[in-house]
Protein backbone atom coordinates (compact mmCIF):
# COMPACT_ATOMS: atom_id res chain seq x y z
CA UNK A 1 0.00 0.00 0.00
CA UNK A 2 2.81 2.30 1.01
CA UNK A 3 4.65 1.43 -2.19
CA UNK A 4 1.53 2.15 -4.24
CA UNK A 5 1.15 5.62 -2.69
CA UNK A 6 4.87 6.26 -3.32
CA UNK A 7 4.58 5.37 -7.01
CA UNK A 8 1.43 7.40 -7.33
CA UNK A 9 3.29 10.40 -5.89
CA UNK A 10 6.29 9.70 -8.11
CA UNK A 11 4.06 9.58 -11.20
CA UNK A 12 2.52 12.92 -10.26
CA UNK A 13 6.00 14.38 -9.73
CA UNK A 14 7.17 13.09 -13.12
CA UNK A 15 4.15 14.50 -14.92
CA UNK A 16 4.62 17.90 -13.25
CA UNK A 17 8.36 17.84 -14.08
CA UNK A 18 7.69 17.00 -17.72
CA UNK A 19 5.06 19.73 -17.97
CA UNK A 20 7.49 22.22 -16.42
CA UNK A 21 10.13 21.05 -18.88
CA UNK A 22 7.84 21.60 -21.87
CA UNK A 23 6.83 25.01 -20.57
CA UNK A 24 10.51 25.81 -20.20
CA UNK A 25 11.13 24.85 -23.80
CA UNK A 26 8.27 26.96 -25.07
CA UNK A 27 9.18 30.02 -23.02
CA UNK A 28 12.82 29.91 -23.98
CA UNK A 29 12.47 28.84 -27.58
CA UNK A 30 15.35 30.15 -29.73
CA UNK A 31 16.89 31.81 -26.70
CA UNK A 32 20.20 30.15 -25.97
CA UNK A 33 21.84 33.11 -24.34
CA UNK A 34 23.62 31.69 -21.25
CA UNK A 35 22.45 34.51 -19.00
CA UNK A 36 18.80 33.66 -19.77
CA UNK A 37 19.05 29.96 -18.95
CA UNK A 38 17.37 29.29 -15.60
CA UNK A 39 18.95 27.21 -12.86
CA UNK A 40 15.65 25.80 -11.62
CA UNK A 41 17.05 23.19 -9.23
CA UNK A 42 20.25 24.86 -8.08
CA UNK A 43 20.36 22.98 -4.76
CA UNK A 44 20.26 19.59 -6.49
CA UNK A 45 22.66 20.78 -9.18
CA UNK A 46 25.24 22.02 -6.68
CA UNK A 47 25.05 18.73 -4.74
CA UNK A 48 25.43 16.78 -7.97
CA UNK A 49 28.34 19.01 -9.01
CA UNK A 50 30.07 18.36 -5.69
CA UNK A 51 29.58 14.62 -6.16
CA UNK A 52 31.09 14.83 -9.66
CA UNK A 53 34.03 16.84 -8.33
CA UNK A 54 34.64 14.01 -5.85
CA UNK A 55 34.55 11.46 -8.68
CA UNK A 56 36.93 13.60 -10.69
CA UNK A 57 39.45 13.87 -7.86
CA UNK A 58 39.25 10.18 -6.92
CA UNK A 59 39.07 8.58 -10.36
CA UNK A 60 39.04 10.72 -13.51
CA UNK A 61 41.90 13.11 -12.78
CA UNK A 62 44.38 10.42 -11.59
CA UNK A 63 43.59 8.29 -14.65
CA UNK A 64 43.97 11.34 -16.92
CA UNK A 65 47.40 12.05 -15.40
CA UNK A 66 48.40 8.44 -16.04
CA UNK A 67 46.98 8.58 -19.57
CA UNK A 68 49.13 11.64 -20.26
CA UNK A 69 52.22 9.49 -19.61
CA UNK A 70 51.36 7.17 -22.48
CA UNK A 71 53.27 7.77 -25.73
CA UNK A 72 51.81 10.58 -27.83
CA UNK A 73 51.10 8.21 -30.73
CA UNK A 74 48.95 5.96 -28.58
CA UNK A 75 46.92 8.91 -27.33
CA UNK A 76 46.38 10.13 -30.89
CA UNK A 77 45.13 6.65 -31.87
CA UNK A 78 42.64 6.71 -28.95
CA UNK A 79 41.43 10.20 -29.91
CA UNK A 80 41.07 9.20 -33.56
CA UNK A 81 39.15 6.03 -32.67
CA UNK A 82 36.70 7.96 -30.45
CA UNK A 83 36.29 10.73 -33.00
CA UNK A 84 35.50 8.21 -35.70
CA UNK A 85 32.92 6.56 -33.45
CA UNK A 86 31.27 9.92 -32.73
CA UNK A 87 30.45 10.20 -36.45
CA UNK A 88 27.72 7.62 -35.88
CA UNK A 89 25.75 10.27 -33.98
CA UNK A 90 27.04 13.28 -35.90
CA UNK A 91 25.93 12.03 -39.35
CA UNK A 92 22.19 11.58 -38.55
CA UNK A 93 22.27 14.96 -36.81
CA UNK A 94 23.94 16.64 -39.80
CA UNK A 95 21.09 15.25 -41.91
CA UNK A 96 18.38 16.28 -39.40
CA UNK A 97 19.80 19.81 -39.41
CA UNK A 98 19.56 19.83 -43.20
CA UNK A 99 23.33 19.90 -43.68
CA UNK A 100 23.58 17.22 -46.36
CA UNK A 101 27.08 18.24 -47.51
CA UNK A 102 28.53 17.76 -44.04
CA UNK A 103 26.58 14.50 -43.61
CA UNK A 104 28.13 13.25 -46.88
CA UNK A 105 31.65 14.29 -45.94
CA UNK A 106 31.33 12.71 -42.48
CA UNK A 107 29.95 9.52 -44.02
CA UNK A 108 32.95 9.37 -46.37
CA UNK A 109 35.27 10.03 -43.40
CA UNK A 110 33.61 7.23 -41.41
CA UNK A 111 33.91 4.81 -44.33
CA UNK A 112 37.54 5.62 -45.10
CA UNK A 113 38.78 5.78 -41.51
CA UNK A 114 36.94 2.61 -40.45
CA UNK A 115 38.53 0.62 -43.29
CA UNK A 116 41.81 2.06 -44.56
CA UNK A 117 42.25 3.83 -41.21
CA UNK A 118 42.06 0.50 -39.35
CA UNK A 119 38.82 0.87 -37.36
CA UNK A 120 39.33 4.59 -37.03
CA UNK A 121 42.73 4.44 -35.37
CA UNK A 122 44.26 6.56 -38.10
CA UNK A 123 42.71 9.68 -39.60
CA UNK A 124 43.47 8.87 -43.24
CA UNK A 125 40.47 10.86 -44.50
CA UNK A 126 41.90 14.23 -43.40
CA UNK A 127 45.04 13.48 -45.43
CA UNK A 128 42.81 12.77 -48.43
CA UNK A 129 41.21 16.20 -48.15
CA UNK A 130 37.98 15.37 -46.27
CA UNK A 131 37.59 18.21 -43.82
CA UNK A 132 36.98 17.42 -40.15
CA UNK A 133 33.84 19.12 -38.81
CA UNK A 134 32.47 19.80 -35.33
CA UNK A 135 30.58 16.99 -33.61
CA UNK A 136 26.80 17.22 -33.57
CA UNK A 137 24.29 15.63 -31.19
CA UNK A 138 20.51 15.40 -30.74
CA UNK A 139 20.47 18.25 -28.19
CA UNK A 140 22.11 20.54 -30.76
CA UNK A 141 19.64 19.44 -33.42
CA UNK A 142 16.70 20.27 -31.11
CA UNK A 143 18.34 23.67 -30.54
CA UNK A 144 18.76 24.28 -34.28
CA UNK A 145 15.09 23.36 -34.72
CA UNK A 146 14.16 26.13 -32.31
CA UNK A 147 13.77 24.35 -28.97
CA UNK A 148 14.96 26.47 -26.05
CA UNK A 149 17.39 24.98 -23.57
CA UNK A 150 14.93 24.77 -20.65
CA UNK A 151 16.52 24.58 -17.21
CA UNK A 152 20.22 24.01 -16.57
CA UNK A 153 20.96 20.63 -14.99
CA UNK A 154 23.95 18.85 -13.50
CA UNK A 155 23.54 15.09 -13.71
CA UNK A 156 25.53 12.75 -11.49
CA UNK A 157 28.49 11.28 -13.46
CA UNK A 158 27.33 12.80 -16.78
CA UNK A 159 27.83 16.42 -15.67
CA UNK A 160 26.48 19.68 -17.12
CA UNK A 161 23.47 19.61 -19.41
CA UNK A 162 20.11 21.31 -19.95
CA UNK A 163 16.57 19.92 -20.11
CA UNK A 164 16.78 19.99 -23.92
CA UNK A 165 20.20 18.33 -24.03
CA UNK A 166 18.98 15.63 -21.61
CA UNK A 167 16.15 14.91 -24.01
CA UNK A 168 18.86 14.66 -26.68
CA UNK A 169 20.71 12.06 -24.60
CA UNK A 170 17.45 10.10 -24.23
CA UNK A 171 17.05 10.33 -28.02
CA UNK A 172 20.40 8.57 -28.40
CA UNK A 173 19.48 5.84 -25.93
CA UNK A 174 16.10 5.03 -27.47
CA UNK A 175 17.57 4.33 -30.89
CA UNK A 176 19.37 7.42 -32.18
CA UNK A 177 22.88 6.23 -31.34
CA UNK A 178 23.89 3.26 -33.54
CA UNK A 179 26.91 2.50 -31.30
CA UNK A 180 24.61 2.23 -28.25
CA UNK A 181 22.20 0.09 -30.30
CA UNK A 182 24.79 -2.53 -31.24
CA UNK A 183 26.48 -2.64 -27.84
CA UNK A 184 23.88 -2.14 -25.11
CA UNK A 185 20.40 -2.02 -26.62
CA UNK A 186 20.53 -5.09 -28.84
CA UNK A 187 22.26 -8.38 -28.20
CA UNK A 188 24.81 -8.84 -30.93
CA UNK A 189 27.50 -11.47 -30.90
CA UNK A 190 30.21 -8.96 -31.80
CA UNK A 191 29.91 -6.37 -29.04
CA UNK A 192 29.32 -6.30 -25.31
CA UNK A 193 27.63 -3.66 -23.11
CA UNK A 194 31.02 -2.90 -21.62
CA UNK A 195 32.36 -1.81 -25.04
CA UNK A 196 29.99 1.15 -24.94
CA UNK A 197 30.79 2.14 -21.37
CA UNK A 198 34.54 1.75 -21.92
CA UNK A 199 34.35 4.01 -24.99
CA UNK A 200 32.37 6.63 -23.05
CA UNK A 201 34.84 6.44 -20.15
CA UNK A 202 37.80 6.73 -22.51
CA UNK A 203 36.19 9.82 -24.05
CA UNK A 204 35.99 11.39 -20.59
CA UNK A 205 39.62 10.55 -19.79
CA UNK A 206 40.81 11.84 -23.17
CA UNK A 207 38.96 15.15 -22.65
CA UNK A 208 40.21 15.52 -19.05
CA UNK A 209 43.81 14.80 -20.12
CA UNK A 210 43.69 17.37 -22.92
CA UNK A 211 42.33 20.00 -20.53
CA UNK A 212 44.19 19.00 -17.38
CA UNK A 213 45.87 22.35 -16.66
CA UNK A 214 42.98 24.44 -17.95
CA UNK A 215 40.41 22.77 -15.65
CA UNK A 216 42.74 22.67 -12.62
CA UNK A 217 43.59 26.32 -13.19
CA UNK A 218 39.95 27.34 -13.50
CA UNK A 219 39.10 25.53 -10.27
CA UNK A 220 41.97 27.13 -8.41
CA UNK A 221 41.16 30.63 -9.63
CA UNK A 222 37.38 30.51 -9.27
CA UNK A 223 35.50 31.91 -6.33
CA UNK A 224 32.41 29.97 -7.43
CA UNK A 225 33.63 27.07 -9.58
CA UNK A 226 30.07 25.80 -10.11
CA UNK A 227 29.02 29.12 -11.68
CA UNK A 228 32.15 29.24 -13.89
CA UNK A 229 31.55 25.73 -15.25
CA UNK A 230 27.87 26.50 -15.83
CA UNK A 231 28.74 29.65 -17.79
CA UNK A 232 31.35 27.87 -19.91
CA UNK A 233 29.03 24.95 -20.67
CA UNK A 234 26.16 27.22 -21.74
CA UNK A 235 28.43 29.44 -23.85
CA UNK A 236 29.81 26.34 -25.57
CA UNK A 237 26.33 24.99 -26.31
CA UNK A 238 25.22 28.36 -27.68
CA UNK A 239 28.23 28.47 -29.97
CA UNK A 240 27.67 24.89 -31.16
CA UNK A 241 23.96 25.41 -31.85
CA UNK A 242 24.72 28.52 -33.88
CA UNK A 243 27.43 26.45 -35.61
CA UNK A 244 29.44 29.63 -35.47
CA UNK A 245 33.15 30.10 -35.69
CA UNK A 246 32.62 33.83 -35.42
CA UNK A 247 33.32 35.14 -31.95
CA UNK A 248 31.29 38.25 -32.52
CA UNK A 249 28.07 36.37 -33.27
CA UNK A 250 27.85 34.92 -29.79
CA UNK A 251 29.05 38.03 -28.01
CA UNK A 252 26.54 40.50 -26.68
CA UNK A 253 28.16 43.91 -26.91
CA UNK A 254 25.46 45.93 -25.18
CA UNK A 255 26.89 45.52 -21.70
CA UNK A 256 30.34 46.62 -22.80
CA UNK A 257 28.93 49.81 -24.31
CA UNK A 258 28.03 51.30 -20.96
CA UNK A 259 31.45 50.58 -19.49
CA UNK A 260 33.77 53.50 -19.65
CA UNK A 261 37.12 53.38 -17.99
CA UNK A 262 38.02 56.97 -18.74
CA UNK B 1 61.76 88.81 -44.59
CA UNK B 2 62.67 85.70 -46.63
CA UNK B 3 64.70 84.38 -43.76
CA UNK B 4 61.87 84.92 -41.33
CA UNK B 5 59.47 83.01 -43.60
CA UNK B 6 61.93 80.14 -43.85
CA UNK B 7 62.19 79.87 -40.07
CA UNK B 8 58.43 79.96 -39.85
CA UNK B 9 58.10 77.10 -42.33
CA UNK B 10 60.79 75.11 -40.61
CA UNK B 11 59.01 75.49 -37.27
CA UNK B 12 55.76 74.18 -38.77
CA UNK B 13 57.57 71.21 -40.35
CA UNK B 14 59.34 70.42 -37.06
CA UNK B 15 56.08 70.74 -35.18
CA UNK B 16 54.45 68.23 -37.53
CA UNK B 17 57.34 65.80 -37.16
CA UNK B 18 57.11 66.19 -33.41
CA UNK B 19 53.37 65.67 -33.44
CA UNK B 20 53.49 62.62 -35.65
CA UNK B 21 56.18 61.16 -33.45
CA UNK B 22 54.08 61.56 -30.34
CA UNK B 23 50.75 60.49 -31.77
CA UNK B 24 50.51 57.38 -33.84
CA UNK B 25 47.98 54.60 -33.67
CA UNK B 26 49.08 51.07 -32.91
CA UNK B 27 47.57 48.30 -34.98
CA UNK B 28 45.73 45.89 -32.60
CA UNK B 29 47.42 42.79 -34.04
CA UNK B 30 50.88 44.33 -33.57
CA UNK B 31 49.86 45.29 -30.02
CA UNK B 32 48.76 41.69 -29.25
CA UNK B 33 51.90 40.21 -30.78
CA UNK B 34 54.16 42.52 -28.79
CA UNK B 35 52.23 41.80 -25.55
CA UNK B 36 52.49 38.07 -26.20
CA UNK B 37 56.21 38.41 -26.88
CA UNK B 38 56.72 40.31 -23.63
CA UNK B 39 54.86 37.66 -21.63
CA UNK B 40 56.67 34.88 -23.47
CA UNK B 41 60.08 36.36 -22.65
CA UNK B 42 59.17 36.53 -18.96
CA UNK B 43 57.79 32.98 -18.90
CA UNK B 44 60.82 31.46 -20.58
CA UNK B 45 63.26 33.18 -18.19
CA UNK B 46 65.06 31.04 -15.66
CA UNK B 47 63.74 32.91 -12.63
CA UNK B 48 61.55 32.04 -9.64
CA UNK B 49 57.79 31.72 -10.19
CA UNK B 50 57.12 34.62 -7.79
CA UNK B 51 59.41 36.89 -9.81
CA UNK B 52 57.66 35.84 -13.02
CA UNK B 53 54.30 36.70 -11.45
CA UNK B 54 55.51 40.19 -10.46
CA UNK B 55 56.80 40.88 -13.97
CA UNK B 56 53.59 39.57 -15.57
CA UNK B 57 51.58 41.89 -13.33
CA UNK B 58 53.54 44.86 -14.71
CA UNK B 59 52.69 43.81 -18.29
CA UNK B 60 49.00 43.37 -17.35
CA UNK B 61 48.82 46.81 -15.74
CA UNK B 62 50.05 48.39 -18.98
CA UNK B 63 48.08 46.35 -21.49
CA UNK B 64 44.78 45.28 -19.88
CA UNK B 65 41.81 47.56 -19.17
CA UNK B 66 41.36 46.14 -15.68
CA UNK B 67 39.01 48.91 -14.55
CA UNK B 68 36.79 48.44 -17.62
CA UNK B 69 36.67 44.64 -17.22
CA UNK B 70 35.83 45.11 -13.54
CA UNK B 71 32.76 47.22 -14.28
CA UNK B 72 31.65 44.98 -17.15
CA UNK B 73 31.91 41.99 -14.81
CA UNK B 74 29.48 43.60 -12.35
CA UNK B 75 26.74 43.59 -15.02
CA UNK B 76 23.37 44.87 -13.80
CA UNK B 77 24.71 45.32 -10.25
CA UNK B 78 26.95 48.13 -11.53
CA UNK B 79 24.08 50.60 -11.35
CA UNK B 80 23.28 49.92 -7.71
CA UNK B 81 26.72 50.81 -6.36
CA UNK B 82 27.44 54.06 -4.49
CA UNK B 83 30.54 56.06 -5.44
CA UNK B 84 32.32 54.81 -2.35
CA UNK B 85 31.44 51.18 -3.20
CA UNK B 86 32.59 51.71 -6.79
CA UNK B 87 35.94 52.93 -5.52
CA UNK B 88 36.30 50.00 -3.14
CA UNK B 89 35.25 47.54 -5.84
CA UNK B 90 37.77 48.93 -8.36
CA UNK B 91 40.60 48.49 -5.87
CA UNK B 92 39.53 44.98 -4.91
CA UNK B 93 38.98 43.91 -8.52
CA UNK B 94 42.39 45.23 -9.54
CA UNK B 95 44.10 43.09 -6.90
CA UNK B 96 41.90 40.09 -7.64
CA UNK B 97 42.49 40.32 -11.39
CA UNK B 98 46.27 40.65 -11.15
CA UNK B 99 46.51 37.71 -8.77
CA UNK B 100 44.27 35.37 -10.74
CA UNK B 101 45.61 36.40 -14.17
CA UNK B 102 49.30 36.13 -13.36
CA UNK B 103 49.01 32.86 -11.46
CA UNK B 104 47.08 31.36 -14.38
CA UNK B 105 49.74 32.44 -16.85
CA UNK B 106 52.73 31.51 -14.71
CA UNK B 107 51.84 27.83 -15.12
CA UNK B 108 52.77 27.94 -18.79
CA UNK B 109 56.41 27.69 -19.73
CA UNK B 110 57.30 29.37 -22.98
CA UNK B 111 53.93 29.27 -24.76
CA UNK B 112 54.02 29.92 -28.49
CA UNK B 113 51.21 32.10 -29.82
CA UNK B 114 50.75 32.92 -33.50
CA UNK B 115 48.73 36.04 -34.29
CA UNK B 116 46.67 35.27 -37.40
CA UNK B 117 44.22 38.02 -38.33
CA UNK B 118 42.14 40.90 -37.04
CA UNK B 119 38.56 42.08 -37.54
CA UNK B 120 37.38 45.57 -36.67
CA UNK B 121 33.88 45.09 -35.25
CA UNK B 122 33.19 48.71 -34.29
CA UNK B 123 34.95 52.03 -33.74
CA UNK B 124 35.80 50.86 -30.24
CA UNK B 125 36.61 47.19 -30.76
CA UNK B 126 38.83 44.98 -32.86
CA UNK B 127 38.99 41.21 -32.44
CA UNK B 128 42.48 39.81 -32.98
CA UNK B 129 42.60 36.06 -33.70
CA UNK B 130 45.53 33.96 -32.58
CA UNK B 131 46.48 30.34 -31.96
CA UNK B 132 48.26 28.85 -28.98
CA UNK B 133 50.41 26.25 -30.72
CA UNK B 134 49.71 22.69 -29.51
CA UNK B 135 52.26 20.51 -27.72
CA UNK B 136 52.51 16.78 -26.95
CA UNK B 137 50.51 17.45 -23.79
CA UNK B 138 47.67 19.62 -25.05
CA UNK B 139 45.93 20.37 -28.34
CA UNK B 140 46.12 23.66 -30.26
CA UNK B 141 43.94 26.38 -28.71
CA UNK B 142 42.24 29.23 -30.56
CA UNK B 143 42.41 32.51 -28.66
CA UNK B 144 40.64 35.71 -29.73
CA UNK B 145 41.51 39.02 -28.10
CA UNK B 146 38.92 41.76 -27.68
CA UNK B 147 40.92 44.95 -28.05
CA UNK B 148 39.46 48.26 -26.92
CA UNK B 149 40.60 50.85 -29.44
CA UNK B 150 38.78 53.98 -28.30
CA UNK B 151 42.20 55.56 -27.95
CA UNK B 152 44.07 54.13 -30.97
CA UNK B 153 47.39 55.24 -29.49
CA UNK B 154 46.84 53.09 -26.43
CA UNK B 155 44.90 49.93 -27.28
CA UNK B 156 43.88 47.80 -24.29
CA UNK B 157 42.85 44.16 -23.83
CA UNK B 158 39.28 43.77 -22.59
CA UNK B 159 38.65 40.06 -23.04
CA UNK B 160 40.19 36.76 -24.03
CA UNK B 161 37.89 34.41 -25.92
CA UNK B 162 39.27 30.89 -25.72
CA UNK B 163 37.78 28.47 -28.26
CA UNK B 164 34.75 30.75 -28.43
CA UNK B 165 34.33 31.02 -24.65
CA UNK B 166 34.68 34.49 -23.18
CA UNK B 167 36.65 34.82 -19.94
CA UNK B 168 35.07 38.19 -19.10
CA UNK B 169 31.59 36.76 -19.58
CA UNK B 170 32.39 33.69 -17.46
CA UNK B 171 33.66 35.96 -14.71
CA UNK B 172 30.58 38.16 -14.98
CA UNK B 173 28.30 35.15 -14.51
CA UNK B 174 30.42 33.89 -11.63
CA UNK B 175 30.18 37.26 -9.83
CA UNK B 176 26.45 37.43 -10.50
CA UNK B 177 26.02 33.97 -8.99
CA UNK B 178 27.85 35.02 -5.80
CA UNK B 179 25.72 38.15 -5.43
CA UNK B 180 22.44 36.35 -6.19
CA UNK B 181 23.04 33.46 -3.83
CA UNK B 182 23.50 36.08 -1.10
CA UNK B 183 20.16 37.80 -1.74
CA UNK B 184 21.66 40.50 -3.96
CA UNK B 185 24.12 41.68 -1.32
CA UNK B 186 27.15 43.21 -3.06
CA UNK B 187 29.14 42.94 0.18
CA UNK B 188 29.16 39.16 -0.26
CA UNK B 189 31.11 39.65 -3.49
CA UNK B 190 33.49 42.06 -1.74
CA UNK B 191 34.04 39.44 0.98
CA UNK B 192 34.74 36.71 -1.61
CA UNK B 193 37.19 38.97 -3.45
CA UNK B 194 39.02 39.77 -0.19
CA UNK B 195 39.16 36.08 0.67
CA UNK B 196 40.65 35.27 -2.75
CA UNK B 197 43.20 38.08 -2.51
CA UNK B 198 44.38 36.91 0.93
CA UNK B 199 44.42 33.22 -0.04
Amino acid sequence: MLLYTYFKKMKKFLIISLLALCMGFAANAADNDPSNVKDCSEGFNRASFKFNQGLDKAILRPIAIGYRKLPNGLRTITSNFLNNLSNLVTIPNNALQGDITKAGTNLARLGINSTIGLLGMFDVASGMGFEKYEKEDYGQTLGVMGAGPGCYLVLPVLGSTTARDTLGIVGGIVGGDPWYNITVRNDTQYFKDSDYYISRGAGGVDFRAKNLEAIDNLEENSMDFYASVKSLYLQDRQKKILNSKQTTETQDDSDWDEVSSD
Amino acid sequence: MYFKRKIYLLTIVLLFIGLSKNSYSIEPNIFVQSTVNRASTILSKDIAKEEKIEKLKEVALETVDIKGIGFYTLGKHRKTLSDQQKKEYSQLFNEYFLKSFSSRLAEYSNPKIDVNSQEKISEKYTIVSSTLVGTDERPEVKIDWRIYTKNPEKPLIRDLIIEGLSLARTQKEEFNSIIQSNDGDINALFASLKEFINK
